[in-house]
């Protein structure tokens, strides 16, 4: 494998949003949103064939759907597995790993689409609603996608409502199974972050070449770690950079991170 | 000639339009199937904006159904796991309503919501999940708590059931009888709505006089039994401006319109006047008529 001449920053990260996968072996791999979707696509026919993934809609393929416009018909359906399926085949019995983009993450790994600001009652900006993510947390594996890395996504203190479980010790229900909560990676614009710190705290794996630790603490609401090995986030190589076009033959990737900046080299 | 006895006996389940909405009653509590855009009984919801019905309570997978009985003020507590359109990712009219603090709400996760239509339909008073715990879904629903009797002896949320008087679903066909066929790849819940409910209208693209006769090779569509469909209304097109697979596709065109009249003074009034109207059978013409509804491409995922 030779590594590209030239590359931009959100197919870097799209591959290093691919390892989340790796080794996962026979679940499905859901990446909502376009990066963590062609990520996914990128881990299934490259480094762990097993995942499972669906059309976006209610077929199983085991060919990665391509993203944007094309024929209704195009996808090759190998299984079923529709919205009506998914909570008794993939959600609770933790077939299933998650790449998510949620608005706010705070230290725990607990997340909020549920609403900002306000109250319950009158939220200032109303959001989704809480989605599947309760039950998504609770039950299989997760990962995160953030394309702007900043204190407004990564929140002081909790996030405004707890649309999903993380690991905030005092929200420990006596007697409660919280042993399937299963956060992984954290990838964003200036980082890759995992839960492998004290009291599985978030800390930093990875730093984008040119990026400074501190630089990630300066966007970040709460006190981060580092790993003792932090590395650099590696280049994509030719043969990552051709798959993820092909999975992308609109380019909609250009439009995830603002002013699609080029990737760098370490 | 195979039986007429059911339509001498009086089991004759159609309705007119009219007729479904006057068997409503202000502050319901009315279950709509369909998944966000997709296949809602959009005709249904638009006879009840049409009509005086008040102070309901709404259980659904929000779309533009949530939206717009929101802005036509006829919720007063909406019970969702999310409402959303999609292509559209925030329901403009939901989101106000929220924002004004005018709604009373029970934010589900989505599974939940399944859960209690199925503690419902079973007749139970919870069934037990680990979905919800350690969430604000939890803290904010008032959710309550139950320990396994057995040895390992696990805290559990207790989902209470999401009793329905109503259920509003949306199908391909139906016969007189209440025998009903909802094709396409994914039915979403539209079973347990109805087997939540007190009572199921379903409208139908098509209404036939007997399933058996018409239409036996597709028996497998029978996503709910006839005893769970008290009522069935022949709406085609009735999904418009959501999606209907694999008969028709959303309608994003209309459905931009309508997000972008929220951003308008009286935009409410405008598109409730001159779209929604006062019949359907006017509506459909108002949408560009049947054969560009018919043929509207289906989403892309």
């Amino acid at each position: 494998m030779t590594t590209a001449p030239e590359f931009s920053l959100c197919e870097q990260l799209i591959v290093a949003a691919s390892e989340a996968w790796r080794g996962n072996g026979e679940l499905v791999a859901t990446g909502i949103g376009t990066a963590p979707r062609l990520a996914a696509s990128l881990a299934k026919v490259t480094h762990t064939p097993e995942l499972m993934m669906t059309d976006g809609e209610a077929w199983l393929v085991e060919d990665p759907v391509p993203l944007g416009p094309r024929g209704y018909d195009d996808r090759k359906p190998s299984g079923y597995l529709p919205f009506s399926r998914y909570f008794d085949a993939a959600v609770w019995p933790g077939k299933r790993h998650a790449m998510v983009s949620p608005s706010q993450i705070d230290r725990f790994g607990q997340t909020n689409i549920s609403y900002l600001g306000g109250t319950y009652d009158q939220p200032k900006v109303q959001m989704l609603g809480a989605r599947g993510f309760p039950g998504n947390s609770i039950y299989h594996i997760n990962s995160m996608f953030v394309p702007a890395h900043s204190k407004r996504v990564f929140v002081e203190g909790e996030v405004d409502m707890v649309s999903s479980v993380g690991y905030n010790p005092a929200r420990r229900l006596a007697g409660a199974n919280f042993d399937r909560v299963d956060l992984r990676l954290v990838v964003t614009d200036l980082c890759v972050m995992d839960f492998g710190g004290a009291d599985k705290a978030i800390r930093v794996i990875m730093l984008h070449p040119g990026v400074s630790f501190d630089q990630v603490q300066e966007a970040t609401g709460f006190a981060l770690s580092a790993a003792p090995d932090l590395k650099e986030t590696p280049a994509p190589t030719a043969e990552q950079l051709a798959i993820i076009a092909r999975f992308d033959p609109h380019n909609l990737r250009a439009s995830v991170l603002k002013d699609n900046p080029a990737g760098k080299r370490s | 000639m195979p039986g007429v006895w059911w339509l001498e006996s009086g089991l004759n389940k159609q309705l007119t339009v009219e007729q479904f909405v006057a068997s409503l009653q202000s502050g319901m509590t009315i279950g709509i199937g369909g998944w966000g855009p997709r296949r809602k009984p959009m005709a249904l919801i638009r006879a009840i904006l049409r009509s005086d019905l008040k102070d309901l309570t709404i259980v659904t997978y929000g779309g533009p159904d949530v939206g717009m009985l929101c802005a036509a003020g006829k919720v007063k507590k909406l019970i969702f796991g999310f409402v959303s359109m999609d292509a559209i990712p925030l329901e403009p009219y939901f989101r106000k309503s929220r924002e004004a603090g005018t709604l009373d709400i029970l934010e589900l996760d989505e599974g939940m919501l399944q859960w209690g239509l199925k503690a419902a339909a079973f007749r139970l008073p919870f069934l037990p999940t680990q979905v919800g715990i350690g969430t604000d879904v939890m803290t904010h629903g008032g959710f309550k708590t139950v320990q396994s009797p057995y040895d390992d002896g696990e805290v559990v949320l207790a989902m209470p059931p999401l009793k329905l008087d109503a259920a509003l679903i949306h199908v391909h066909r139906a016969d007189k009888l209440g025998n009903i066929q909802a094709l396409g790849p994914d039915t979403y819940y539209d079973e347990w709505f109805a087997r939540a409910a007190d009572r199921t209208f379903a409208s139908a693209e098509e209404v036939v006089e007997r399933m058996d006769l018409s239409y036996p090779e597709d028996a497998r569509a029978n996503i709910v039994e006839r005893c769970f469909v008290h009522a069935v209304v022949e709406a085609p097109l009735g999904a418009h401006p959501t999606s209907m697979p694999p008969s028709y596709g959303w309608d994003i065109k209309h459905l931009k319109a309508y997000a972008a009249s929220a951003r308008e003074e009286g935009g409410w009034d405008a598109y409730a006047a001159e779209t929604i109207g006062a019949d359907e059978a006017g509506y459909l013409e108002r949408v560009g008529g049947k054969d560009v509804v018919s043929s509207l491409p289906l989403p892309i995922f």
